[in-house]
């Protein structure tokens, strides 16, 4: 794969974070999918990183130099899916 | 609230099996998918399946989808469609939204005794300059596009990996009516199988292996009107000097597939990072059950495989379910599973598949170690 990326290619594209932006997070400390995500929104948009996890992976593999299962992956919460909070204030509390 | 015995997520091949079997034994069944339709991807493989006449080869995938169907039907499935299981929260408790075909959705809740997550895989990205362009995208999504919405995704298109989907895609394509300009993968030999490798050689388009896409030109329409490949040395790096520009207005990627996870991680199962399997999954044992009781995993989710590895491993999950339900004895249902393991092991055989079966039985080794007896749902 390519290795030098131009700064400014987008990485996520639902929350528009690019290279530069990511690389810039694991500078200011991110060691992970999670750490990444907290600081730039990348994998926090529509799609809730589905496109773009395994592309910030191998950021943090290429700039930590770790293996990739220690990037980790994101957490997941309800709803995992969007949804409008009309139909869930109509649904039944559980 | 609702009460089902199995919930099933993704109506997939391992979705539809595991349902059929849990059905056949008297089990209250809900299998709820997100798509149109169900069948998952089988209904896009218009190709002929490999393996032995166990495993219906000679059939095209559709027709085993629609066949699965009538077996659904047949063993009292309950199928919703357009529904998406957006929570799953302690006590086996999940939210659905459930559509409905006037378009209107709605959240419902269930509580179901037993949950198995059937919900596949999803296609990886690639970077490159102006990979977001429109015109750049998944083969899975070019093969949706041709052979379930008849629509073509362009007329010039750049396919880039040669493992079978990249080759199954790029035949479909051209069968479609595209023109495929040509093949591109950075490893330097082909990944699929040679019989799907030889059809597109026979067809005259050029396969250009160590190569890579190094860009994707945007048009004056703002969407792609061609792109730059590059020759690439052992390290996968553009070698300068060899770039060549491609006329083309759609650019495909076959880079592989990534189990999808969010359920498996709501539910709060143990996961593990498998390279050969397309990264996390979930850890669990030759019943397909995860760490967390009463939560059976089975196809893609597992592990990136083929339709009839789901299948397969969609029974078991269907069987153990069944069993832990106490609709079958544990003697029945092992001696099942142990011919459906053997089945298993003849399809994870040869260059393709052995790999898989050594990988599949470190799972279950790291699973008997780690977890030994599956928890509930906290």
């Amino acid at each position: 794969m390519v290795t030098e990326l131009a700064d400014d290619m987008i990485v996520c594209r639902c929350e528009e974070v690019t290279v530069g932006e990511i690389k810039n997070a694991i500078h200011e400390g991110a060691r992970d999918i999670v750490g990444v995500k907290r600081r730039t929104r990348a994998g926090m948009g529509l799609c809730q990183g589905r496109t773009c996890e395994k592309l910030v992976q191998q950021l943090l593999v290429q700039e930590l130099h770790i293996p990739p299962n220690e990037a980790g992956s994101s957490s997941a919460r309800p709803p995992v899916r969007p949804v409008t909070f009309g139909e869930l204030a109509k649904g039944e509390v559980i | 609230m609702l009460q089902k015995d199995i919930l099933v997520i993704g109506a997939g091949p391992a979705g539809l099996a595991a349902s059929i079997e849990a059905g056949k034994l008297g089990a209250s069944v809900l299998l709820v998918d997100l798509n149109m339709q169900p069948g998952g991807q089988l209904f896009k493989q218009i190709h002929k399946f490999f393996g032995s006449s166990a495993h219906r080869s000679g059939t095209r995938g559709y027709d085993i989808g629609k066949q699965l169907l009538t077996e659904a039907n047949e063993a009292n499935v309950e199928i919703w469609m357009q529904s998406t299981v957006i929570g799953i929260f302690p006590g086996n408790k999940i939210a659905i939204e459930k559509g409905f075909d006037d378009g209107k959705k709605e959240i419902i809740t269930l509580q179901a005794n037993k949950i198995i997550i059937a919900t596949g895989a999803s296609e990886n990205a690639i970077r490159f300059k102006g990979w977001t362009t429109p015109g750049v995208m998944g083969a899975g999504a070019a093969q949706t596009m041709i052979n379930v919405n008849h629509v073509k995704p362009g007329q010039k298109i750049v396919m880039l990996g040669t493992g079978n989907v990249g080759l199954i895609v790029s035949y479909q394509l051209m069968q479609a009516g595209c023109d495929v300009v040509t093949l591109v993968d950075a490893a330097p030999k082909i990944g699929g199988y040679a019989v799907h490798a030889a059809k597109i050689c026979r067809a005259g388009v050029p396969i250009r292996l160590q190569h890579t896409i190094i860009e994707a030109i945007k048009g004056t329409d703002g969407c792609v009107s061609g792109c730059v490949i590059a020759k690439v040395d052992e390290h996968f790096q553009p070698i300068p000097g060899t770039e060549e520009t491609i006329d083309c207005d759609t650019i495909t990627l076959a880079a592989g597939l990534k189990p999808t996870m969010d359920l498996v991680k709501l539910a709060g199962c143990e996961l593990t990072y498998n390279g050969v399997f397309g990264g996390y999954i979930p850890l669990h044992n030759e019943r397909m059950e995860t760490s967390c009781k009463g939560v059976y995993v089975a196809g893609d989710t597992t592990g990136v495989e083929e339709a009839n590895t789901a299948l397969e491993e969609g029974k078991i999950a269907g069987i153990s379910a069944a069993e832990d339900l106490g609709l079958i004895s544990s003697e029945t249902a092992g001696q099942y599973r142990k011919e459906i393991w053997e089945r298993l092991h003849a399809l994870r055989l040869g260059p393709f598949g052995e790999k898989r079966m050594v990988e599949k039985e470190a799972i279950m080794k790291q699973y008997k170690e780690k977890i030994g007896a599956p928890e509930p749902i906290l």
